[in-house]
């Protein structure tokens, strides 16, 4: 079943460091279209590995991760538009929010034993309850919106996020590689194998003295405040944000597309989910531009009849089928 | 007209302007010279929640092209762009149609998406004309490159007090009190951010009694309304959309409710599906709104062009705001004599169209890229049509006030 | 305010309310048989509201009189999308499930799309305006048909599901699955079968709905949310707990709209319903899950 030891670099680790390799020199032969559609691959690919970590690892499916990204990117922006704070110092304002939240959904949660399809909607309650709550709350602007100022682009300004898309395809990267390295150390840790087996069997695990109350926990607070980084990225790279778009369902679901498809509870799941999803998506595009069909909507008909055969014939996501098929090593759950 | 035949005209039309620009980049090219149809990108929400809006603004851009032609301004050809109603996708896609040779954008009716593709524009110094978004930050930024043809908040909303106060004048008749009801969106909350700042400046004869706002999505507003007519308030002033225009209107035949005026100040009251639907309970509802002057010549032909192409359908704010976004990227096009995009915004700074179709002195940008002398109409529903009744100079009919109570309508 | 105002709202809101118990009353019936996820439980209604347009505008038939054949219709499709494409996924895990019915969903609504467009459609009935006054209350007389059209196809579903013999052998099956192929049910029939009355249920649930609200093919999510609202706070497998549910819902938010922000109404729905999973998790009527 899972294979959780970690090997020596074989085949798959010089594919990862070719990998690697090719993304740091992408933004000198990319163009800037190709350089957006690489950003966003890597920011669905990490926020969803940030959700892996709660969803999959520790299998507690929420869907209102959306909630996170929001308070992620309303706390920096906050701070940044009305005291001037740095976004690299909000965030650290910005993952507290997040993470209290987290740990107050958890708690209520797993207190009264919430869990599986009760716990997703209890998820979606409150991340419904932030997108109505923020509709309201003027001083970040409410549902007419909340811009940020943009400065010119003459120079990149990594500490304000303020800059060209190279900048900002250099920072995902460096979160995603991040998010990856955490997740990898996570799953080899002694949390992670608790997390495996309160996946599989949580009255098991318990009946072994794990204490599966708080290690849900841990899951649910590493995952928001990982989320919440995304969602600062997202404030300073869009700037501008709108409740009902930031905190709306629709955006939980757009989260957790690429690491279903990609391979729940795997490492590289969410990886291989947003580089196939953002690609299917952009390929769709340019293939009904080609035969013509201007019907707006049927894009996301095909869209939906894909993700429809892909879950229907793998189950498992495509990551465990495809790195048996390559023979790489499996390094996580297959 | 179905859905299908309309797709299909789009399909035909996509074809055959395929077909037109690839004959005409077969010819022996000049390098950047003005021969070459300008390349359009046009962004727009045709798929989504906006996609009604994204798709009345798309006839805009398709009755252009002959006008243009028509008022001796070059050729253009227009690059699609969805952005589904979706921020990210609005940026994508600006990207895509810049990698792809888009020598300028228009677009793109959303306030958040437009804000999006405004940084793309900016910083590919690619020039982005603006055809519909309120939100005043979006010319606040200190853009070189982006352009917006259409009012901001504040703007409809000091129009609106100031043709209110015309027709009351007119008409001997005002109401006492009004309730504010607006939609919870993000251009309803502009409106209703602007309003505490605009109003005071006009001495309104009336009082706001109570100000209601509801969920864009709610799908019941029987609560709205009655609260709404439990403040005793003579008349309604409104934000809203379409959808719930339409719920509204129902729900004040429903609860026995005439107010003695609408006093809409967005989108919805005048729609042609409003009108439609509620057959001679359309009747009465004052819109002031962005328009267009129903005395310029050029309006007189837009109008026409749009009848031919779509019978049936009333001329209205996504068409004519679409459309000069076009045709101030045509004209730049003309005394720029090339398409370098630096040119080309050099040149809409210096933007002065006097034959035009919205209302005011015509088509000029301030510095911030901002058309700050645009003036907003005063509509009313009449008889299954449109009537421009304020302000006096661009009207054509003399307003209906106090409004038919719904009960007396046969 | 004038108490009537309270009166008048609350009569709104329960009406409106036993209509959204009858759209829940199909995903009680689902969730709580077949233990399926549906999310796309309101796209489905969405077909059920654009199917009862389309033959309002060919035949002129009230919606309420064509709720038997739309049923029919939705049980149909229910039944085949259970038997054809949901049957793998009983067993599987959730977010499976989740994702499966959000691309049907997302299939659903964009095929809408592009079939009728975007603009809201709605259906005109001789008495859309109507409203009885009865005294100081004023009742819209959309709402008491749409309700008491809900209560009608409430009961009938009841009957079945007491008396019916394959209503009693679904129970069985909801109660103890393993029991149920003991004794020799075809629960994939069954299952099937249940799929198709809940739909059925919702269909019936469109036809009502289509007379107090416009639809657009972006309808079906929040109602989806809804349905999952009300069962929930209802009782997972108690069908009176859905209508109860519903109820209790449409009234809460019509009252919450009146005293304070209509904007900010739905909060109430979402914070009863964490009220409900913190405290009562099996709903206010439903049975403790052993």
């Amino acid at each position: 079943m899972t294979d959780w030891r970690d090997r020596v670099p074989g085949r798959g680790g010089v594919a990862l460091i070719g990998l690697g390799v090719v993304l740091l020199a992408a933004p000198l032969v990319a163009n800037d279209y190709l350089l957006t559609i690489l950003i966003l691959i890597l920011y669905f690919a990490y926020t969803g590995q940030a959700w892996n970590i709660m969803s999959g690892f520790a299998g507690q499916l929420s869907l209102g991760h959306a909630l996170f990204v929001g308070l992620g990117a309303y706390v920096a922006a906050a701070l940044y538009v009305h005291f001037g704070v740095a976004p690299w110092i909000g965030l650290v304002a910005a993952v507290a929010v997040a993470a209290a939240c987290g740990a107050g959904i958890g708690f209520l949660a797993f207190r009264f034993g919430v869990a599986g399809v009760y716990l997703a909607i209890l998820t979606i309650a409150f991340a419904e309850f932030a997108r109505i709550g923020f509709d309201h709350f003027a001083w970040v602007g409410g549902s007419a919106g909340f811009f940020l100022p943009v400065a010119t682009y003459t120079r990149n300004d990594v500490w304000n996020l303020r800059g060209n898309p190279t900048m900002f395809y250099y920072v995902i990267l460096a979160l995603t590689a991040a998010a990856l390295l955490l997740s990898h150390a996570l799953l080899r840790s002694r949390l992670g194998y608790y997390w495996l087996a309160i996946r599989e069997d949580e009255e098991a695990a318990r009946a072994l003295g794990i204490d599966t109350f708080r290690c849900k926990m841990a899951a649910v607070v590493i995952s928001a405040a990982l989320t919440s980084v995304a969602g600062v990225f997202f404030a300073f790279y869009y700037n501008n944000l709108f409740p009902e778009q930031v905190f709306h369902i629709s955006r939980s679901i757009e989260l957790i597309l690429a690491p279903i498809i990609g391979g729940i509870g795997t490492l590289f799941g969410p990886v291989v989910g947003a580089v196939l999803l953002t690609g299917l998506a952009e390929g769709l595009r340019e293939a009904l531009d080609v035969f013509g069909f201007d019907a707006p909507g049927i894009k996301q008909v095909f869209y939906g009849i894909c993700l429809l055969v892909v879950v229907t014939l793998l189950p498992d996501g495509v990551w465990p089928p495809l790195a048996r098929a390559l023979r790489l090593r499996p390094r996580e759950g297959a | 007209m179905t859905r299908s035949h309309v797709a299909a005209l789009t399909r035909r039309r996509l074809l055959a302007g395929a077909a037109a620009t690839a004959s005409l980049l077969a010819a022996p090219a000049v390098v950047r010279g003005q021969g070459a149809p300008l390349k359009v990108g046009v962004l727009l929400p045709r798929s989504g929640a906006q996609a009604g809006i994204g798709q009345d603004c798309w006839r805009g851009v398709e009755i252009a092209p002959s006008i243009l032609k028509d008022l001796k301004l070059p050729e253009f050809a227009v690059m699609n762009g969805d952005t589904e109603t979706s921020v990210d996708v609005a940026r994508s896609r600006a990207e895509k149609l810049i990698s792809d040779g888009a020598q300028i954008l228009v677009g793109a009716f959303d306030s958040g998406q437009s804000s999006a593709i405004a940084q793309v524009a900016e910083q590919k110094g690619i020039p982005f004309v603006i055809n519909i978004a309120a939100a005043p930050p979006i010319t606040e930024q200190g853009y070189k490159f982006v352009f917006r043809n259409f009012p901001t908040a504040p703007m409809i909303l000091g129009d609106a007090f100031a043709n209110q106060k015309e027709l009351f004048e007119a008409t001997g008749t005002a109401p006492k009190s009004v309730v504010f009801m607006h939609v919870n969106d993000t251009f309803g909350t502009a409106m209703a951010q602007g309003i505490g700042g605009v109003m005071p400046r006009f001495n309104m004869p009336y009082k706001i009694a109570d100000t209601i706002s509801y969920d864009p999505t709610a799908r019941d507003l029987s609560v709205e309304v009655a609260k709404a007519k439990a403040t005793g308030a003579e008349a309604l002033l409104m934000v809203s959309r379409l959808n719930d225009a339409i719920l509204l209107t129902r729900e004040l035949v429903k609860q026995r409710w005439s107010p003695m005026a609408v006093l809409s100040m967005g989108p919805g009251w005048y729609e042609d599906q409003y009108i439609k639907t509620l057959g001679k309970l359309s009747d009465g509802p004052l819109s002031f709104v962005p328009w267009y002057d129903p005395n310029k010549r050029l309006s007189k032909i837009l109008e026409a062009a749009l009848a031919k192409a779509h019978p049936g359908v009333n001329l209205n704010t996504n068409h004519i705001y679409t459309f000069e976004a076009l045709l101030v990227a045509a004209d730049a096009y003309k005394r720029a004599g090339s398409a370098d995009p630096k040119a080309l915004a050099d040149a809409i700074r210096q933007t002065n169209i006097t034959d035009n179709v919205s209302i005011g002195p015509g088509i000029q940008f301030d510095q911030k890229g901002q058309n700050d002398k645009l003036k907003n109409a005063g509509i009313q529903n009449r008889g299954g049509k449109l009537v421009t009744v304020a302000p006096k100079a661009a009207s054509n009919a003399k307003p209906d006030l106090p409004m038919t109570p719904y009960d007396k309508r046969a | 305010m004038p108490a009537e105002i309270y009166l008048n709202v609350a009569v709104s809101g329960l009406l409106t309310g036993l209509v959204y118990g009858l759209m829940a009353l199909g995903l009680s019936v689902i969730f709580g048989v077949v233990r399926v996820v549906n999310f796309a439980h309101g796209e489905m209604m969405t077909i059920a509201m654009y199917l009862a347009i389309v033959l309002f505008a060919a035949f002129r038939l009230d919606p309420l009189v064509m709720m038997v054949p739309i049923a029919g219709v939705l049980f149909a499709l229910g039944y085949a999308m259970q038997a054809g494409l949901i049957s793998p996924f009983i067993n599987r895990p959730e977010h499976m499930q989740f994702m499966l019915l959000v691309a049907v969903a997302m299939i659903i609504v964009n095929t809408l799309l592009i079939l009728f467009g975007p603009d809201a459609r709605n259906v005109q009935t001789s008495y859309a305006f109507d409203s009885f006054a009865v005294g100081p209350l004023i009742v819209d007389a959309t709402k008491v048909y749409a309700g008491g059209a809900a209560i009608v196809a409430a009961s009938a579903l009841f009957a079945f599901f007491r008396r019916a013999r394959i209503g009693t052998a679904i129970r069985a099956c909801a109660d103890n699955y393993t029991g149920a192929l003991v004794v020799g049910l075809d629960v994939k029939r069954l299952y099937a079968l249940t799929f198709g009355l809940g739909a059925a249920c919702v269909g019936a649930a469109g036809s009502m709905l289509v007379l107090l609200v416009d639809v657009t093919p972006a309808l079906g999510p929040s109602y989806t949310l809804l349905a999952f609202v009300i069962v929930i706070t209802g009782g997972l497998g108690s069908m009176p707990g859905a209508l109860l549910g519903g109820v209790l819902i449409g009234f809460t938010e019509a009252l919450a709209g009146l005293l304070f922000t209509p904007s900010a109404k739905s909060m109430f729905a979402f914070a009863i319903l964490v009220l409900v999973l913190l405290f009562r998790p099996q709903g206010l009527l439903g049975k403790k899950v052993a």
